[in-house]
């Protein structure tokens, strides 16, 4: 019993939480005059019911792995990058502006706008890795305000230089589109893309530089103890610019996920796209690791996906669902309290 | 006889490892009790358990004869114990009272009565000869006056029981007398003390008996009275300890550090070591003395890069390495052993074995062309780990799960393994028990016989003493002295330390 509950308690913490989540979110529903097994049953079949459900999930949960594999890299190096956000929009903006733009063999064109995503998401988070290095300005601070940079500059751009009828700027040229016709037939014409792919590549790229590369060790030293990285002859600067460099260009990848996959084109938006915010809430249930997060993903992608059928069918609104993900992520974060109910639990069992 | 404490056959374990086996510990009323063994002896846990911070998997505990189940710290508040860690547990920023009152103000009309808490904080301090003042703030005053702080917490609780987990490891020699002082005030007042401790001879002068743990098993009880330290240290290491290091008289050659003029400025922009001059021929062990604060952890970081020098040279290996980064330096030969484990020596959240090529990792075999060679450091760990008896469970447990002084002597094992041209120990021996004492001390005169240059830094004028072959003496940012250990006293050295005035020495603070 107590290897195991060494052993297994990163995931016991998530799956406490989320089913947790699940009990308090029925209780809500029965107070309110729902009933929740329908309310859950058409959960289920928004997610499984049909491949059409099945392929929109995958859509959806495709930038959240990426936004959540950004947040946790650089939470993993010790710094609390808020900004996915905003570098989730500059790498949309400027994954279809070379989408648009640019003219070659999809062999080439593809890769070149992922590239620009990740590039601009990139230099979105080293300016606050820079103004944290140097400055030692907190890069909460910087983040967010660099989100709100991102936010109206990337809509100042695109009425500016890019303006299409409907508040958008032009599609992307198809030579550079992650979208398939393929995998929209096989889905029943969901929006499904080959994003997915890319996600699981940035997911094993962001392991193997953690965990397999001097880089890594440096980042991650950095992230536990700067004193002790100075004194190892690490350079505890360059050291937070590169993290937050890396970070940002995963969300830049992010981005273009949107871009280049979902809509096909980027559109003025009023408010945040909750991409970036919604990679916190996913890193944190994803404990921070590649496959945690993937996982993860796939579950707030499966929630999002299920609220529409759960509305329709059940009658039950979809801000319910919002409730739901936002008790598990109290309960992640309130791990402490589970670990003390396992710990009375176990403990309970012996004597 | 009804115990104050009784600890009944108490078993902890941790993953891999049976820290407490069956030990048993009877604490009377009124009396000084100390708590020997070996490093990772389960000292620590032991009392962690007595405080509620582990749960043990067996044995019964009873406060004045009364069973009691001490499942949280409040717990064991309420029952009259308090703890004063290792390593203090106080608000950087907030000063004294506040710090003591936390989570126990007093309000008057739901606000915080400080003058009030101070009152009374003062007053505790008079009673048992402290000397805190209560409205300091806890990052303007000496680690001594921190740990008293630690104690008035405790006391403030209405502690009965006081345990101190390695107080004197980091307290000065003259602090440590006082402290020696304040214990024995405490028991006199009726409280009763738990103390751990590695040095024997503050075992002699303050306590009333002993209770030794060897590898997680009880050993005994002794009267300190009837003990000595040699029969101490049988009883803890379970073999004859030798406490005097044997060498050979040094054979120093050239220089291998030299520092000129020397100037280094603390961050109020003081001049805390002055034109300084040093040298460190290969060969040699040179011991650096001198009462804490006189520029000692200053020039430490200067030499290593880790503190800027605002004026004069720092050479090694005939290498310009003054202002270089630290990494440079480490290049140039400098093996580092530093002042605060946990601050510079490791990264606590790695594994020890990650730890052992901290400043390896990035070389080869380590490493090629970026990539961690993962089965060679753990080679590498796994063979530090046998020859400096780090008692580990594995090497894949965080570093931050050792005990301290295994913690310690995984730094010494990474450090010296490298056989740097220039190494720097500074206070090696921290926090060590005398086995390990032996060991290190043998190992840093067999890297100084290989015809290595090693600087030793100690407030401990036993080991300045023991191992150095010359002593230098700093004071107010200067060497005031270079001494031959074998023809000076302890008497004299105190003297220089105190700045050479021939009249009352000792006495500075
Ligand atoms: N939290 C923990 N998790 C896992 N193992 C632990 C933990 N705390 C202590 N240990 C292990 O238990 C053993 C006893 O450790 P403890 O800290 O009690 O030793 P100690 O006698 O205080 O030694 P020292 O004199 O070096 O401080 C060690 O082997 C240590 O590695
Ligand atoms: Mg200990």
């Amino acid at each position: 019993m107590k290897m195991m509950k060494g052993r297994f308690f990163p995931i016991l913490v998530p799956v406490f939480s989320v089913i947790l989540g699940l009990i308090i979110g029925a209780i809500i529903m029965l107070v309110s005059g729902y009933d929740p097994i329908a309310a859950y049953g058409a959960l289920v079949t928004g997610v499984f019911g049909d491949s059409y459900n099945l392929g929109e999930t995958v859509r959806t949960a495709t930038p959240l792995i990426l936004s959540g594999l950004a947040v946790a890299f650089a939470f993993r190096t010790g710094l609390f990058n808020i900004g996915v956000e905003g570098q989730v929009l500059v790498g949309w903006l400027a994954s279809v502006y070379v989408g648009i733009s640019l003219d070659a063999p999809m062999v080439i064109h593809l890769p070149l706008a992922i590239l620009a995503g990740a590039l601009a998401g990139a230099i979105w988070g080293v300016i606050p890795g820079l103004l944290k290095a140097k400055f030692k300005v907190h890069e909460v601070i910087t983040t967010i305000m660099m989100n709100y940079i991102a936010l109206y500059g990337t809509n100042g751009i695109i009425r500016a230089y890019l303006l299409q009828p409907g508040e958008r700027t032009k599609d992307i040229k198809s030579s550079a589109s992650l979208g398939s016709a393929f995998l929209g037939e096989l889905t029943e014409g969901s929006r499904m893309h080959y994003g997915l792919i890319v996600a699981i590549i940035v997911a094993v790229i962001m392991w193997f530089i953690l965990w397999k590369t001097t880089t890594g060790y440096e980042l991650r030293a950095v992230g536990f103890n700067q004193h002790a990285s100075q004194y190892a002859g690490i350079n505890v600067s360059k050291n937070i610019i590169l993290a937050m460099a890396i970070s940002g260009a995963f969300a830049g990848v992010a981005g273009t996920m949107e871009g280049l996959g979902t809509f096909q084109y980027m559109s003025i938006n009023n408010a945040f796209t909750g991409v970036g915010f919604d990679g916190i809430a996913v890193s944190l249930l994803g404990a921070n690791g590649s496959i945690g997060i993937i996982v993860a993903a796939f579950l707030f992608g499966g929630l999002k996906q299920g609220a529409l059928e759960m509305s329709s069918a059940a009658g039950v609104p979809t801000e319910l669902v919002g409730i739901i993900i936002a008790l598990i992520i109290f309960f992640v974060a309130c791990s402490y309290l589970v670990h003390w109910l396992t710990n009375r639990f176990t403990k309970g069992g012996k004597l | 006889m009804e115990y104050v404490i009784e600890m009944r056959n108490i078993r902890k374990e941790f993953p891999g490892i049976v820290a407490n086996d069956n030990v048993t510990l009877q604490v009377q009323k009124g009396e000084i009790h100390a708590l020997l063994g070996e490093n990772g002896a389960g000292k620590s846990t032991l009392m962690n358990v007595l405080f509620g911070l582990y749960q043990p998997e067996q044995g019964e505990i009873y406060i004045k004869g009364e069973k009691v189940d001490i499942t949280d710290p409040n717990i064991a508040n309420n029952l009259g114990i308090g703890m004063v860690h290792q390593h203090f547990m106080l608000v950087e920023n907030f000063t004294v009272t506040e710090n003591i009152i936390l989570g126990r103000e007093i309000t008057t009309g739901g606000r915080i009565d400080l003058k009030k808490a101070a009152k009374e904080i003062q007053k505790l301090s008079d009673q048992y000869g402290l000397r805190v003042d209560p409205y300091a703030k806890i990052e303007n005053i000496s680690v001594g006056m921190q740990q008293r702080v630690e104690i008035l917490k405790t006391l403030y609780r209405g502690a009965e029981i006081l345990i101190f987990d390695e107080p004197t490891a980091v307290l000065t020699p003259q602090e440590i007398h006082e402290l020696m002082e304040i214990l024995k005030k405490l028991v006199a007042e009726g409280k009763s003390i738990i103390l751990i401790t590695h040095k024997l001879k503050e075992i002699m002068e303050a306590c009333d008996r002993c209770t030794v743990i060897r590898r997680g098993r009880g050993i005994g009880t002794v009267d300190v009275a009837s003990s000595s330290p040699r029969h101490l240290a049988e009883m803890m290491v379970g073999r004859e300890v030798n406490f005097k290091v044997e060498k050979q008289p040094a054979q120093p050659k050239g220089a291998v550090l030299e520092i000129t003029n020397l100037v280094v400025e603390d961050s109020r922009k003081v001049p805390v070591v002055n034109e300084l001059n040093l040298q460190v021929k290969s060969g040699e062990i040179l011991g650096i003395a001198g009462v804490d604060g006189n520029g000692q952890t200053e020039l430490l970081e200067a030499i290593t890069g880790l503190h800027k020098v605002k004026s004069g040279t720092v050479t090694l290996n005939g290498e310009n390495i003054t202002n270089q980064k630290p990494r440079k330096v480490t290049q140039s030969g400098l093996g580092h052993i530093p002042q605060d484990r946990h601050k510079h020596g490791l990264v606590l959240d790695f594994s020890i074995g990650t730890n052992m090529v901290l400043q390896t990792y990035y070389q080869q075999p380590f490493s090629k062309h970026k990539i961690l060679k993962f089965q060679t450091i753990h080679n590498k760990a796994k063979a530090l780990i046998d020859e400096f008896d780090v008692r580990t469970p594995s090497i894949h447990t965080p570093a931050r799960a050792l005990s301290g002084g295994n913690q310690q002597k995984a730094i010494i094992a990474r450090e010296v393994d490298r056989s740097p041209d220039f190494l720097i120990a500074a206070q090696p021996t921290r926090g060590l028990d005398v086995g390990a004492i032996e060991f290190i001390h043998s190992k840093l005169i067999q890297e100084r016989d290989k015809g290595k240059a090693v600087l030793l830094v100690s407030f401990e004028l036993d080991e300045i003493m023991h191992v150095s072959d010359r002593i230098a003496v700093i004071y107010e940012g200067k060497i005031v002295a270079i001494v031959d250990p074998k023809e000076t006293t302890e008497q004299e050295l105190g003297l220089l330390m105190a700045g050479g005035k021939k009249d009352k020495a000792g006495d500075k603070v």
